[in-house]
């Protein structure tokens, strides 16, 4: 196995994969904590719906670098999603799956016009972290630092925020200001997160490491922690099986988290019966 | 005694439904126990939302203390959230420091003296949501004077609880007064107890001000 991990290394390409794969897998869960206990999980899905949609309008435009047009298409579709949850009279779920399907048929019908459905388009659906360009790869790393440096500044507001939001505006909190830092986070994740996992698979690495890990602890900061090392372990995992076994990447990598959910929910029944 | 809280002529209204609150006059002075009392529907809590900044576009003047220590009502997210309880008693010190990255050292030293005031301290590393709901109770009053030492409001927190815990809770309410000269502004429809240790009581019906006065003259006149 040593002998297969240090063959695998030594390929540039698997290298930066690695890297980018951890630091995304790392912002995900943590941001997913907060998403998944505030009832954002479908945002994450809706997100990456729209984030296809756009990454196919200017792919098909011919735009060389589509990711530099899809973080603020994203980003601004991550405020709208968060409104309409707030204050509508559809709901936000179905608002949520209206706005989604809409940008995966206006990205799927885009193409089919002019490229046709070719490898990019094929890519942005399943993911493809081994063939991502270099400016791509330096734009995710970037993307995943600036998250996580912001995700422990604002940590404990975060907490706050995502425990109690009337507590905090009583308090004197600004709350709109960071459940807006909330959406902005998640759509830069999401949209740097789709070229590895996905337009199909992205939610399942922000929505999972947080359930797993609350099935076994409970406290906040215990949760945050398990979370972003589930979540880097299971991609380590799922990118040396898809090398060994040539399975698609983004697909092992959500078998593995769905695995260790099953695990930890039994240790769960074991532990507290 | 000075007025922590004064409403003048606020009216408001949500877009689905007019004139919930009409009018309303009141103030609240410091250092005592206001209840305001009436049915589900009647604008209890929609004033309360309105003092604590949560609902905007009222017409009138509110004043009030920039910081207040709220305990809202049970919300659901609460009820599976892996939460410590004493990471839920220390974000209440966050208004304290809203710049730096930690708690700092005397944020966690008073939390956990308020900890041990209100006998919290020894179950500090239990799970929030695995908590009875009088303990949970505590836990946010705890949170509420991390907050804040002027004012605390709280809102129906003793729906659903054993009569005999729901009286703990007015108990240690009525001990935070006292003891540490807290303004407690509490909403409820428990008007029975809330007479008992209320020094003002505000009937509200319809969205106005009904009565406002003694709980002694409450039960003369006010009361159905």
């Amino acid at each position: 196995m040593i002998q297969a991990i240090t063959e695998m290394m030594s390929h540039a390409f698997i290298q930066r994969a690695v890297l980018v794969g951890s630091l995304v897998s790392l912002c995900a869960a943590l941001l997913g904590v907060s998403l998944v206990l505030k009832r954002y999980s479908m945002i994450g899905d809706g997100l990456s719906h729209v984030g296809f949609g756009i990454l196919s309008i200017a792919t098909a435009f011919g735009f060389s670098s589509p990711l530099y047009i899809a973080i603020p298409g994203v980003t601004i579709f991550a405020i709208i999603l968060l409104k309409i949850g707030n204050n509508s009279k559809i709901k936000s779920d179905s608002a949520i799956a209206l706005i989604s399907s809409s940008a995966l048929a206006i990205g799927v019908a885009v193409t089919s016009i002019t490229t046709g459905l070719n490898t990019d388009v094929c890519n942005f659906m399943f993911g493809s972290i081994l063939a991502m360009s270099i400016s791509d790869v330096y734009l995710s790393i970037i993307v995943s630092i600036i998250v996580a440096i912001l995700f422990i500044i604002y940590y404990r507001k975060l907490f706050i925020i995502t425990f109690d939001e009337d507590f905090a505006k009583a308090s004197g909190l600004k709350a709109k200001r960071y459940t807006n830092l909330i959406a902005i986070l998640t759509a830069l994740i999401i949209v740097v997160g789709m070229r590895m996992m996905g337009t199909m698979l992205i939610s399942s690495i922000i929505i999972f490491p947080a359930l797993t890990s609350m099935r076994l602890f409970k406290s906040f900061k215990k949760v945050i922690i398990s979370s972003g090392i589930i979540s880097v372990v299971s991609f380590l995992v799922g990118i040396y099986m898809s090398y060994i076994y040539n399975i698609s990447t983004g697909a092992t990598i959500v078998i593995v988290n769905l695995v260790l959910f099953v695990i930890f929910t039994i240790l769960d029944k074991i532990i507290h019966e | 005694m000075k007025d922590i809280i004064q409403l003048k002529d606020v009216c408001f209204s949500y877009p689905t439904k007019k004139d919930t609150l009409k009018h309303i006059n009141i103030n609240v002075k410091q250092g005592t126990f206001t209840c305001i009392v009436g049915e589900n529907g009647s604008g209890k809590s929609t004033l309360l939302k309105c003092i604590l900044g949560l609902n905007k576009g009222y017409t009138g003047e509110i004043k009030k203390e920039k910081i207040i220590g709220y305990l809202p009502q049970k919300n659901e997210i609460q009820t599976n959230f892996p939460a410590s309880i004493e990471e839920v008693i220390l974000s209440g010190t966050i208004s304290n420091n809203m710049r730096s990255i930690f708690y700092k050292k005397e944020d966690k030293e008073n939390a956990e003296a308020i900890m041990r005031e209100l006998e919290v301290y020894d179950i500090r590393k239990k799970c929030f949501a695995d908590l009875s709901g009088g303990q949970q109770q505590r836990v946010l009053i705890a949170r509420a004077l991390c907050a804040t030492k002027k004012i605390i409001i709280l809102d129906e927190p003793t729906n659903g609880l054993d009569p005999s815990i729901a009286k703990q809770i007015y108990e240690l309410l009525d001990k935070l007064k006292k003891e540490m000269k807290i303004t407690v502004l509490m909403v409820s429809h428990d008007i029975e107890r809330a007479l008992n240790y209320a020094d003002e009581v505000i009937e509200i019906i319809n969205g106005e001000v009904k009565f406002i006065g003694k709980p002694s003259e409450f039960k003369k006149g006010g009361a159905k």
